[in-house]
């Protein structure tokens, strides 16, 4: 309880912080935003698990959001393409704004700017019933994609930013299930590389691989960063310092610390970020 | 790697009728809420018909009361049916839950073979039997040789039909029990026997009362069997050698005597039988689900 009083009390630098810093840019050079999410209230059976966050996340960068479970990460980046409202019980207000559209303004258009927003989850879900290749199609062809020449080039496009084309290129028509689990996480990946996003979320993706497979994730993370505005929600805080560009740390729901990943981790100006990155709870 | 261009263009492939879409949407979503009314209607004129005319001959003496004699002054009650009923479905569970359940263990868990599929097909035909046939079945093994009509001959009658379809389901229900627990089961060193017991059966226990609880409603309202094997008295509950009385005779027997009073009774034991059926239910789900945190509501679980 002591923790919360603390960040009551660092309300007011948290939005300074916001504010001001971290982004010491050039004044001559306005920084590029990608995805705002403004106020960002989410709950589950009007138990809020996410109060009244701020973000603006950088095009072109990879943004780590780190945190103690259950504090909101994960369903704070469910809203940002709204895959929070789909379950039960559940609520959200604020605005996400990509490309300074905002998502939640109606329907129609959220379906339109959820394909500009792909998504990788925690566990490898290739469609279990698909191969390989239709693994990475599905998004395209139930969109209305006719074009085989077009699905062809799309899929081996995909294929390869993950690393997976040279190590399937031969097994296309197997099933996606009967891929390891790394090379599973990779197939989700291209999945959700086809439909051509620009902002890609991925929620904790390597939490279920072995080290080499989490290195190669990692490397394309990099590699894909210099096209894509990545999102990324961890456990791993060296995963964190090794991928990101930017750090949020949250707590119960607040999001306490955001800035550099080098500042967050090396300079922390919250003392529960502090004991948070040192390792002391969590 | 594809560039934010090339994904511009590549996007221009897509069809964006989303507007289109969401009219489908509708639509679609109009024909689901059809289809649900139109099933609705039937099932809830039966029942309204059934309270509409059960309703007025419900009395204590009608609860409690045997038949009067046809067509006198004083129509007097279905006790013994209500009694028989009860009576069937208590003594056909006592056989038919636990050999369906065991049986349905067994084609889980023991039952990928060529036997486990032998099993699994007679069980199924067993399931499609008409029930007149299993009723002529009883009669042929119990009546027969005991040489008269009784309340034992529509236990076993009634519990070969609860056979399959509790088989069938607590299969059904044990193979949706995710292969984690049976693993975290096995890590922790339990028995196989014991993590059958004790994790699976209780992971799905909820498939399982529906199984049973599904079994107990078709046999409540059987009446075919019955005829070969209780035939039918006026009398209470006086031996497990003598014919007995069951709701669902009473009402075919009272619905064809051509007084209104008899029909009247009919609309009353039909009442009552459904009652009977429902109160099992809810008081079954009650007593063995209500532990269960959440109440069974599906949550798609969003990690941390």
């Amino acid at each position: 309880m002591e923790g919360v009083a603390d960040l009551e009390s660092q309300q007011v630098d948290k939005m300074e912080m916001l504010t001001k810093t971290p982004f010491t840019q050039k004044a001559t050079e306005e920084p590029q935003y990608k995805l705002i999410a403004e106020n960002i209230v989410a709950s589950y059976n009007g138990i809020e698990a996410v109060k009244k966050v701020n973000m603006k996340f950088r095009d072109r960068a990879v943004t780590a959001l780190i945190g103690p479970s259950g504090c909101g990460k994960t369903t704070f980046l469910r809203c940002l393409n709204r895959m929070h409202e789909l379950t039960k019980s559940a609520k959200v207000t604020g605005r996400v704004l990509l490309d300074g559209q905002d998502l939640y303004s109606n329907r129609e258009d959220a379906i339109i700017h959820r394909r500009k927003i792909g998504m990788v989850f925690q566990k490898p879900n290739p469609f279990p019933t698909m191969s390989i290749y239709d693994n990475v199609a599905a998004g395209l062809k139930l969109n209305g994609v006719k074009d085989k020449k077009i699905t062809d080039q799309i899929v081996q496009g995909c294929l390869e930013m993950v690393y997976l084309w040279d190590e399937v290129k031969h097994d296309l028509k197997k099933p996606g299930m009967s891929l390891s689990g790394g090379q599973q996480q990779r197939l989700c990946i291209a999945r959700a590389l086809a439909i051509q996003p620009e902002v890609l979320l991925m929620d904790e993706p390597a939490s279920a691989l072995d080290p080499i497979a989490t290195q190669k994730i990692e490397e394309m993370i990099n590699e894909l960063k210099k096209e894509y505005t990545i999102i990324i929600v961890t456990h791993n805080m060296q995963q964190a310092v090794r991928v990101s560009d930017y750090t949020g740390f949250m707590y119960l729901g607040d999001l306490v610390e955001f800035g550099e990943t080098k500042q967050i981790f090396e300079n922390p100006r919250n003392e529960i970020t502090a004991k948070y990155v040192q390792g002391q709870f969590g | 790697m594809i560039t934010i261009e090339q994904r511009a263009e590549f996007r221009k492939h897509f069809r964006n009728n989303i507007s289109s879409r969401l009219v489908t949407d509708k639509i679609v979503k109009g024909i689901v809420f059809g289809c649900v009314l139109l099933a609705i209607v039937p099932l809830g004129s039966i029942i309204l018909e059934i309270v509409r005319n059960g309703v007025p001959v419900l009395s204590i003496e009608f609860l409690t009361a045997p038949p009067g004699a046809v067509g006198s002054a004083d129509p007097g009650g279905i006790g013994p049916a209500i009694q028989g009923t009860l009576m069937l479905i208590g003594m056909s569970s006592l056989i038919g839950v636990p050999v369906g359940v065991l049986g349905g263990i067994f084609l889980s868990e023991y039952g990928n073979n060529r036997y486990g599929n032998m099993i699994r097909f007679f069980n199924d035909v067993l399931a499609e039997f008409p029930t007149i046939v299993i009723g002529l079945f009883a009669f042929a093994v119990i009546v027969l040789t005991f040489g008269y009509f009784s309340i034992v001959a529509g236990m076993f009658a009634l519990s070969v039909i609860m056979l399959p379809v509790i088989t069938r389901t607590t299969e059904e229900s044990l193979k949706l029990v995710p292969v984690t627990y049976r693993e975290a089961g096995y890590a922790l060193g339990i028995k196989r026997s014991v993590i059958i017991l004790r994790i699976l059966l209780t992971s799905a226990k909820s498939g399982l009362i529906t199984g049973i609880m599904l079994s107990v409603a078709r046999v409540a309202g059987e009446t075919a069997p019955l005829i070969f094997t209780i035939l039918g008295n006026d009398d209470f509950f006086s031996g497990f050698d003598q014919p007995m009385d069951a709701l669902p005779l009473r009402i075919y027997r009272l619905a064809n005597l051509p007084y209104d009073s008899a029909t009247a009774q009919g609309w009353g034991g039909a009442l009552i039988l459904i009652l009977i059926i429902l109160s099992l239910n809810v008081g079954v789900r009650y007593l063995f689900l209500r532990k269960r945190g959440g109440g069974g509501r599906f949550r798609i679980t969003a990690g941390r």
